[in-house]
């Protein structure tokens, strides 16, 4: 059976990281820029496993590493939803445009 | 690493960060047994701890320079200086928070703002990627939430937000540069990571992609141009107190990750160091020229805030012993003297309940205290002898000639001088103008104006007597080269 080359992974994970890069720059909607970050997070979950399992499996710091942003992505999410509840009570609004009370 | 490794002296070494964890704790336990009307006790525990940390850290956590957990930290001067400034504008923003009133009651609140310092601590002290990444999330959001913190007012909702989008999607960016670093050099630690990059096989594209995802994700701690969108807008929206937390104690802790990161794990610095002066240049220029501008104080410090990080880039860029002392130096310059700026602007906004500079008109009248706080802190930040802040920026001047870069120290200087207008402006206002018919004297507490007075007394201090914090930072960045 070959095994599939660590290129594969790293260019689906730079396609995952794009696409999560245009989600926080295109969309409009709090939310939808909230899963786009989490996307991005889990392209760089997806390199740190796939760089771990192929450079030195011995050396778990990769691993580590990933089982790490998996607990942050987790936490970052909570309070970016929290965050959006408490605008959402406020001004009735979650898109990102409508939020503009200071400018300069 | 094998379980004899930890040893007392590791736990010795994290003494601060255990003691702010159980400040931390203490608060909140505080917060359910305390009754309603002294809730302000948690706001003096908080500080009072801070202080009895530092005391302990500076007689019994005394940094060996050795790296400890596995070489996760580096227990060295650097990470002990700026720790130590870290638990102290903590302190400080705990004693400002009693005066603003939808922050003041409350244990949680404190409690993340602890978290925060914990944060800021391990990122001075982070010897490898994944605990500094740690780190970095740690401050980043405890510092989301303290931004939103009063729920109750729209513009610290929406600065919470806005500080929430930016933060997350720069620090996934930089966390994307970390993986690939981690991929080409397959180590984690920032000494095994130089090691590798020193060898030579990795390619030049791969080391400025590093450099310029990592540098985003630092950037937007440090709010440099262009990754400063947020801080105008977090900066007026959260609690007064907060801004002064994140536009001194955060911003610092920026810089020491950016310093850790690209002096001792990322080298190669003839590739991104161009990059990086030229970013010092805009964000200098950009921040001083639109500060000249605005009409609203927190958004006037906050790009005076832009203008600083680009000095101390400057001091970056030199890239010598002497240019990371500098920047140290100017660091705790400037954290003693934007706190003392912030304290000013809360205690006037808890009586005019405005942000407006044409509101401080003939304040100096209204409090002669204030006014006093106000022109030195102003002046230091401006860089008038013989205040800290002169100093700070003599010696990233002397740093960056010493490396051979007049032509910077000509762009800072005349940025100086620009800089020297606005706040110059801001005390005309205080001096100058008549007081508004029927204006009331400005109330303060007592023990807000005993912390003033200690913030003004240490800006006079570090500027008449810079050479033992200078060679205290000096002994901090010796270590690095």
């Amino acid at each position: 059976m070959s095994v599939i080359p660590l290129s594969w992974y790293l260019i689906f994970a730079a396609a995952l990281f794009c696409i999560g890069l245009y989600g926080v720059l295109a969309r409009r909607n709090a939310v939808a820029i909230l899963m786009g970050i989490e996307l991005m997070l889990n392209a760089v979950i997806v390199n740190l496993i796939a760089f771990w399992r192929y450079n030195d499996p011995t050396n778990v710091s990769g691993q580590a590493f990933a089982i790490i942003v998996f607990a942050v992505a987790a936490a970052e999410a909570a309070v970016g939803l929290a965050l959006i509840i408490s605008i959402y009570r406020r001004q009735n609004t979650v898109v990102a445009e409508d939020i503009n009370l200071m400018k300069w | 690493m094998d379980i004899s490794s930890y040893q007392v002296s590791s736990l010795i070494a994290i003494l601060p960060e255990i003691g702010l964890l159980v400040l931390a704790g203490t608060v909140l336990i505080m917060d359910t047994v305390v009754r309603d009307d002294r809730k302000h006790l948690m706001g003096v525990t908080t500080a009072l701890g801070s202080v009895l940390i530092i005391v302990l850290a500076l007689f019994y956590a005394r940094p060996t320079g050795e790296s400890i957990w596995g070489g996760m930290i580096r227990d060295d001067m650097l990470a002990f200086v700026l720790r130590l400034s870290f638990i102290f504008a903590g302190g400080i923003t705990a004693i400002f928070s009693l005066n603003y009133k939808s922050v003041a009651h409350r244990g949680d609140y404190y409690a993340i703002m602890l978290g925060a310092v914990i944060g800021m601590c391990f990122m001075a002290s982070a010897s490898d990627l994944i605990l500094l990444y740690l780190a970095v999330e740690t401050t980043g959001i405890a510092g989301y939430l303290l931004a939103g913190y009063a729920r109750s007012n729209n513009n610290s909702a929406e600065a919470g937000l806005k500080y929430f989008l930016f933060g997350a999607a720069t620090s996934g960016i930089m966390l994307y540069g970390f993986s690939i670093l981690y991929g080409i050099t397959g180590e984690t630690n920032f000494v095994n990571i130089a090691e590798v990059l020193l060898s030579g096989d990795v390619a030049l594209s791969a080391v400025l992609g590093i450099a310029m995802l990592v540098l985003v994700g630092i950037g937007f701690k440090i709010a440099i141009v262009p990754f400063h969108f947020w801080a105008p807008d977090v900066y007026e929206g959260s609690p007064t107190p907060v801004t002064g937390f994140i536009s001194t104690a955060s911003k610092t802790a920026g810089f020491a990750i950016l310093i850790r990161f690209f002096i001792v794990g990322f080298t190669g610095s003839e590739y991104w160091l161009p990059i990086v002066a030229v970013l010092a240049v805009i964000t200098m220029t950009f921040g001083n020229l639109v500060a000249l501008a605005q009409t609203n104080i927190k958004r006037l410090l906050a790009y005076s805030s832009i203008a600083h990080a680009g000095y101390v880039l400057i001091a970056f860029v030199a890239y010598s012993d002497l240019g990371v002392a500098s920047a140290v130096f100017y660091l705790i310059t400037y954290v003693v003297t934007n706190l003392a700026a912030f304290g000013v602007v809360i205690l006037v906004s808890n009586t005019v309940s405005s942000d407006n500079i044409s509101e401080y008109a003939g304040m100096s009248r209204r409090s002669p205290f204030l006014g006093l706080v106000m022109l030195v802190s102003f002046l230091s930040l401006a860089g008038m002898p013989p205040l800290a802040g002169f100093f700070a920026k003599f010696y990233v001047f002397a740093a960056i000639v010493k490396s051979d870069m007049i032509w910077l120290a000509f762009v800072g200087v005349l940025n100086a001088i620009i800089g020297l207008y606005y706040y110059l402006v801001v005390l005309k206002v205080v001096y100058v103008s008549p007081a508004p018919d029927g204006s009331r004297p400005i109330e303060i507490s007592n023990i807000s104006k005993i912390v003033l007075m200690i913030l003004s007394f240490g800006i006079i201090l570090i500027g008449t007597a810079s050479s033992p914090w200078f060679d205290w930072a000096y002994q901090a960045a010796i270590e690095l080269f």
